[in-house]
């Protein structure tokens, strides 16, 4: 084995390695998926998380839009603090949208569902004229735009996680109140 | 003793390796430019002895000085320089199997020179001439007969032309001719380099024609030292008894037992 | 009974004497590791026999795992209705475990065994004794390079596994019964995450390769040098690595996904 061959076939080995390593990053893992300096993060409170996890995704229309970048729990407002990460090119969304926990099927992964809301009225001025009656304009600003979603935005219209055992609950003591009322009759 | 005169000074030497004492206070001289041959019976522990020289083993108690410098307290980098300056060459040649004959033979030269190749090759083919292989030089070691790989790693220890060279029972194994030709390397480049040689054996014979001094190890001490005659002719029963090879004496022909009738039941 | 506690603690004085010296070994191997880098055609020389000549086993071991998991995973997922989610299930298993695991498994036993062997053996042979009365270390000259070799071989390698296993299963899962091909990687893509997984096999992998590396070349300098010694030696690489993996990687996997 002259040290010619020996560089020759190690050097196709390191190349191997490396490209190996590239592939397992680019193409079997979320690398490619990953713009962490480009996003915003929004805030949402929500009663109930079960199942939500740090990277679940967000989701708009059922296009993944960011995921969920952190959960922990408000001392003070007693609920759960999700932070999302929405990746930076969706920054038209409405600052009135809301936010849902979803499954996907019936035992799949949850996931946050965005919807939008209509948009805040900023850019109309709403006034009461002498008549009483209300009157939208179209604000003469023209550099006003709708508000958006922000970096460290809050959404305020926020769904629960659905929790089987609750549904499950909820319908045998309604069964159970039903019975009841046959009962009484 | 003139200073000067001794390479390899060995005081009060104690080693022991198991629980059992190897060298139990051992003195030598090693004299510059002469040919020393250590001999005593198996087991003696004399190849031990020139590790212990080259201080691959550290012994318990005692002093080795080499060319001026205390072996056994010596540092890893002026050990290592020391080493550059001793040869040694091994039972079986200890040659490194993955080279051929002319790549062990510069490897010393490689790893401590900067020498341009075609040095290199100059250097390694003068070595070559002078054990007589030089046209070996593509062999590899496993093509080699035990003779052969003795003296590619004779070549081999004196590539960095050392001040003296320990042989470590370099004639046992071998055929007739092999062993001539040994004998008179040994003498040769003893003589040609200027070398100090200290040559462990026991073929009397063999060992006792290229000696300029002989010591006598038996018991993990020198029974006797001195020139051939004076061994000969020496009234110690040791010398006598390994001089010629007598199957008692000294050393008795039965290993330590009890009794030969008590063993026996009678 | 008091033979039995005695050779019970001459056992253990055994066991820690060699702990010792492993320690001593690996910081005197770590010490001669800068200068390696004077001499990279040492390194090179060593990167082919500790890793070029392995890259065929786990190659071929990391595709044919990759399909098993293909039909297996196919054949429970099927009964979910979530065979969509194959790719993950392949990508995750080989990238977080069977990926460094396998790969160290065959590694101890394909280029373990070999440096032991080669380095008992040249013990055995008194080479390194001739290296060192050349005024040649061989830690430096002979272990370090192999040392390290073996370190930078086996993440290459468990990547090289891990890839080869996605194809594989990929093969299966896609080309033969029928996976959606666009769901296989984009729900890998979705639920891999480079760093908590990708990074984390990788470090496995490396410390599997350092341990690997360092069991097998103290072995081989710790060898009673005859033939008898060197295989034993040989053995216990095997064993010893492989039982230091899989203790391993409890430990890791449980500080990694915790």
């Amino acid at each position: 084995m002259t040290t010619r061959i020996a560089e020759i076939w190690v050097g196709l080995f390191v190349a191997a390695g490396i490209a190996a390593l590239f592939m397992l990053a680019m193409q079997v893992s979320n690398l490619s998926t990953y713009n962490s300096d480009s996003g915003y993060d929004v805030t949402a409170y929500f009663e109930d998380i079960s199942g939500l996890k740090v990277r679940s995704p967000v989701t708009m229309s059922g296009v993944r839009i960011g995921r969920v970048k952190s959960i922990s729990f408000d001392k003070e407002r007693l609920s759960a603090l999700v932070t999302m990460e929405i990746e930076g090119e969706y920054d038209t969304l409405p600052d009135d949208s809301s936010a849902s926990i979803y499954t996907a099927g019936l035992l799949g992964e949850k996931y946050i569902g965005l919807e939008p809301g209509a948009g805040s009225n900023d850019c109309e001025d709403i006034t009461l004229d002498d008549s009483g009656e209300i009157k939208i304009e179209e604000s003469t600003d023209k550099d006003c735009k709708p508000s958006t979603l922000q970096q460290g935005s809050e959404i305020k219209l926020t769904q629960d996680s659905l929790v089987l055992e609750k549904l499950i609950g909820q319908f045998i003591s309604k069964f159970l109140d039903d019975d009841k009322k046959d009962t009484a009759k | 003793m003139d200073e000067n005169k001794t390479l390899v000074k060995v005081r009060d030497l104690k080693f022991s390796r198991g629980g059992r004492m190897i060298f139990d206070g051992v003195n030598l001289d090693i004299q510059r430019g002469k040919i020393t041959v250590i001999m005593g019976p198996s087991g003696t522990g004399k190849t031990t002895l020139l590790r212990l020289i080259g201080r691959q083993l550290k012994p318990v108690e005692g002093s080795i000085i080499v060319d001026g410098e205390e072996v056994t307290t010596l540092g890893h980098r002026r050990l290592y320089e020391l080493r550059k300056r001793m040869g040694m060459l091994f039972q079986n040649g200890a040659l490194l199997t993955d080279l051929n004959v002319f790549e062990n033979v510069a490897y010393p030269i490689r790893e401590h020179t900067n020498l341009s190749e075609e040095l290199v090759r100059t250097l390694v083919l003068m070595k070559l001439q002078a054990v007589g292989l030089r046209g070996a030089r593509d062999l590899m070691p496993a093509e080699l007969s035990g003779g052969m790989a003795r003296r590619v790693a004779l070549a081999r220890a004196i590539a960095l032309d050392p001040m003296m060279i320990m042989y470590d029972e370099p004639f046992t194994g071998q055929d007739p001719i092999s062993m001539g030709v040994l004998v008179r390397l040994i003498r040769n480049l003893n003589n040609a380099l200027g070398l100090t040689s200290v040559v462990v054996s026991h073929d009397i014979e063999e060992a006792s024609s290229i000696a300029d001094y002989i010591y006598l190890l038996s018991g993990g001490k020198v029974v006797a030292h001195g020139t051939t005659d004076d061994l000969a002719n020496s009234d110690s029963e040791w010398a006598q008894q390994f001089m010629k090879g007598k199957p008692d004496g000294p050393v008795p022909f039965h290993f330590q037992s009890q009794p030969y009738a008590d063993d026996l039941n009678i | 009974m008091i033979s039995q506690i005695q050779s019970l603690g001459h056992k253990a004085l055994g066991f820690f004497q060699r702990l010792g010296r492993g320690h001593i070994l690996i910081a005197d191997i770590l010490k001669g590791q800068p200068a390696l880098f004077l001499r990279p055609s040492l390194i090179i020389q060593q990167l082919y026999s500790v890793g070029v000549l392995s890259i065929l086993i786990v190659v071929v071991s990391g595709f044919f795992v990759g399909m098993v998991m293909g039909l297996q995973g196919y054949n429970t997922l099927v009964d979910f209705g979530a065979e969509e989610s194959l790719g993950v299930m392949v990508a995750l298993t080989l990238v977080r475990e069977l990926g460094p695991v396998v790969t160290a498994l065959l590694f101890a036993g394909r280029a373990g065994s070999a440096l032991t062997a080669e380095i008992g053996l040249m013990k055995a042979t008194e080479q390194l004794s001739a290296m060192e009365m050349m005024a040649v270390d061989p830690i430096r000259r002979v272990l370090a390079p192999r040392f390290l070799a073996g370190f930078i071989s086996m993440p290459l390698l468990a990547a090289m596994f891990s890839a080869v296993g996605v194809l594989g299963g990929y093969f299966v899962g896609v080309g033969l019964l029928g996976v959606d091909e666009g769901a296989y990687w984009s729900q890998m893509q979705a639920s891999v995450d480079l760093y908590e997984d990708i990074l984390n096999g990788v470090i496995k992998s490396i410390v599997f390769g350092f341990v690997v590396t360092w069991i097998a070349v103290f072995e081989g300098y710790d060898a009673i040098p005859t033939s008898e010694g060197v295989s034993r030696a040989t053995t216990r690489t095997v064993v010893h690595s492989s039982l230091a993996i899989l203790g391993l990687d409890f430990i890791l996997t449980a500080l990694m996904f915790n």
